[in-house]
């Protein structure tokens, strides 16, 4: 026998017992090519080629799903962005049909999300930029499947406050025509965004990417819980090392997977985001793991520290274990998707500030949290562009997915149902900074840009 | 003169075994220790004409049996979705968990 049977077991244990999955396989594709004159061929094009693309995805996952034995949980197509292919058809309906048939698309060929309808907009709007944010409202509540985002900032260019203050008004217009604001957690803004990051509701096919790429999500916080759990009284270097190992083994099972997927789809193997993505399911929980090392609940003191080891072992077990390991790799933590951090916001350890925090430390930033719904829209803003500058000066990633939910105050929980769960709605400062937000422009880039 | 293989060489080279491509699987059922475990998954399996390489089995410190077997499908009657449907079953009527899993995952997570 060329494996022990321990080692059989333990990768049995991962799949079987603590939630080890491939989170998703996501396509990215090209649709600049599918661009026509006459914008009924265009979606046609469009429609077409995603579809094709799609259920060939599916079916291949399936296939590699039975061959390993490992779930692969979703199966998601990402895309140019949007408004970089709307430029020649700048209208209001027009962008409303494209999403529109992108949603059919996904609708059609079974895949759950597809991602890219946004914009990059860290410098400046150009029309059709400006266009798709105030098509946002009805795009996001009146499709299903289609996921947005905008980049709002990089370290090299600063942050386009003019861009951030766009956001709180559309964010509260579109809550107020989607049932639960559920339409605002199909839409993220970032600064600094991969471009080929597989994870929803951020992801899309960068304009420096090939025609297709295949990216691979994997995922596992239930695996390093209980390797945590098997190590109470290591100390800190001790406890890095283990979890390394551990994300080692199912990075390589990433990796397998994707490579395997690629080849059979006849194009190539982007990445694999080794990034810990909590569900609602118990056990499958980043803060359980914060809290198997041994803090009470997250958002204690100290939960800073534990998340910064995680985050790093993490990125160190990954990189060792893949060549292309890209996209977000790190730790989220999304409120309403992870059962520990709803119970940690439910009993008080865990505030908006605190939150922020950790975000400083972890990929990605604030993410699938709900605030009152009479919350100002500048308030909005303000969240968002603090998140953010965290990630233009640090020279990082950071993102906000921010529910206001209308008719909801503090202390009230809002179920979204399925994956994205249940969230407890969360205080917010009262105090304003409309006046400061008002001033717009561009925050400049950090010195750390003036590398050349 | 044109140049000419060695005939009897060719010959010999023709009458060369071709390699076998082996397909390689482990199949894992995990649970509670009870009889009849070994002997009903194999008598599946060459019902399937699979053909079994090797088996182990241990009480793991946890106190879960845990019971592998290394087997070639290249001939197997069924492919691996067939496969692993059919020992599901066989699972579901021992009431343990059964994994089958192509070899290479074993390799790149357990092998540098």
């Amino acid at each position: 026998m060329p494996f022990e049977v321990e080692e059989i077991y333990e990768t049995a244990s991962m799949i079987l017992r603590q939630h080890l999955d491939i989170r998703t396989t996501t396509l990215g594709l090209n649709l600049k090519d599918c661009i026509d004159s006459d914008f009924g061929v265009f979606r046609k094009n469009v429609y077409d080629k995603v579809c094709s693309h799609a259920e060939r995805l599916i079916a291949e996952s399936a296939r590699l799903e039975r061959k390993y034995g490992i779930p692969v949980v979703n199966k998601r197509i990402a895309v140019t962005p949007v408004s970089l292919i709307m430029e020649t058809h700048c209208e209001p309906e027009k962008f409303l049909e494209m999403a529109q048939t992108l949603d059919a698309a996904a609708r059609d060929a079974g895949v759950d999300f597809i991602g890219g309808f946004g914009a990059l907009v860290q410098k400046g709007l150009t029309r059709a930029d400006s266009m798709l944010i105030d098509v946002l409202p009805d795009v996001l509540s009146q499709t299903e499947r289609v996921c947005s985002f905008l980049n709002v900032g990089s370290f090299v260019s600063g942050m386009n406050l003019d861009a951030v203050n766009r956001i709180g008004p559309m964010l509260r217009q579109t809550a107020s025509k989607s049932e639960n604001a559920v339409g605002c957690a199909k839409f993220v803004v970032f600064v600094n965004a991969p471009e080929d990051n597989p994870f929803m509701a951020g992801a899309f096919h960068g304009v420096g990417e090939a025609d297709a790429a295949l990216n691979i999500g994997i995922s596992g916080p239930g695996v390093v819980r209980s390797v945590v759990e098997q190590n109470r009284d290591c100390d800190l270097t001790r406890l890095s090392e283990v979890i390394k190992r551990t994300v080692f083994k199912i990075t390589r099972a990433g990796e397998l997977i994707g490579r395997e997927l690629a080849r059979s789809l006849d194009i190539g193997f982007g990445i694999v985001d080794i990034s810990l993505a909590s569900t609602t399911a118990r056990g499958d929980s980043v803060a359980g793991v914060i809290e198997a090392f041994g803090i009470e609940k997250i958002g204690a003191h100290g939960s800073t520290l534990a998340l910064a080891l995680l985050m790093n072992a993490v990125k160190k077990g990954g990189a060792m274990a893949s060549g292309n390991v890209g996209g977000l790799s790190g730790t989220f933590i999304p409120i309403s998707e992870d059962s520990g951090m709803i119970d940690a916001v439910c009993a008080g350890a865990l505030g908006l500030d605190k939150l922020e925090a950790l975000t400083a430390v972890c990929s990605v930033g604030l993410d699938m949290f709900a605030v009152p719904g009479d919350t100002p829209e500048e308030t909005l803003c303000a969240i968002i562009a603090d998140e953010l500058a965290i990630g233009v000066i640090n020279n990082k990633t950071t993102a906000v997915r921010v529910i206001p939910v209308p008719g909801k105050k503090a202390g009230d929980l809002v179920q979204f149902g399925g994956l994205l769960g249940t969230a407890p709605v969360m205080h917010v400062n009262g105090f304003s900074s409309r006046d400061f937000l008002k001033r717009g422009g561009r925050l400049p880039a950090s010195v750390t840009s003036m590398r050349n | 003169m044109p140049l000419r293989a060695n005939k009897t060489f060719e010959r010999k080279w023709k009458m060369l075994p071709m390699e076998k491509k082996k397909e390689m699987v482990f199949i894992t059922v995990i649970g509670e220790d009870k009889k009849g475990i070994v002997a009903t998954v194999a008598t599946y399996l060459y019902h399937q004409n699979i053909n079994i390489i090797d088996i182990n089995q241990r009480i793991m410190p946890d106190g879960c049996f845990v019971m592998s077997m290394f087997v070639d499908v290249c001939d197997a009657a069924v492919n691996m979705e067939e496969l692993s449907l059919g020992l599901e079953k066989i699972g579901r009527e021992l009431a343990m968990s059964v994994q089958v899993q192509h070899e290479n995952i074993f390799r790149m997570m357990h092998r540098i």
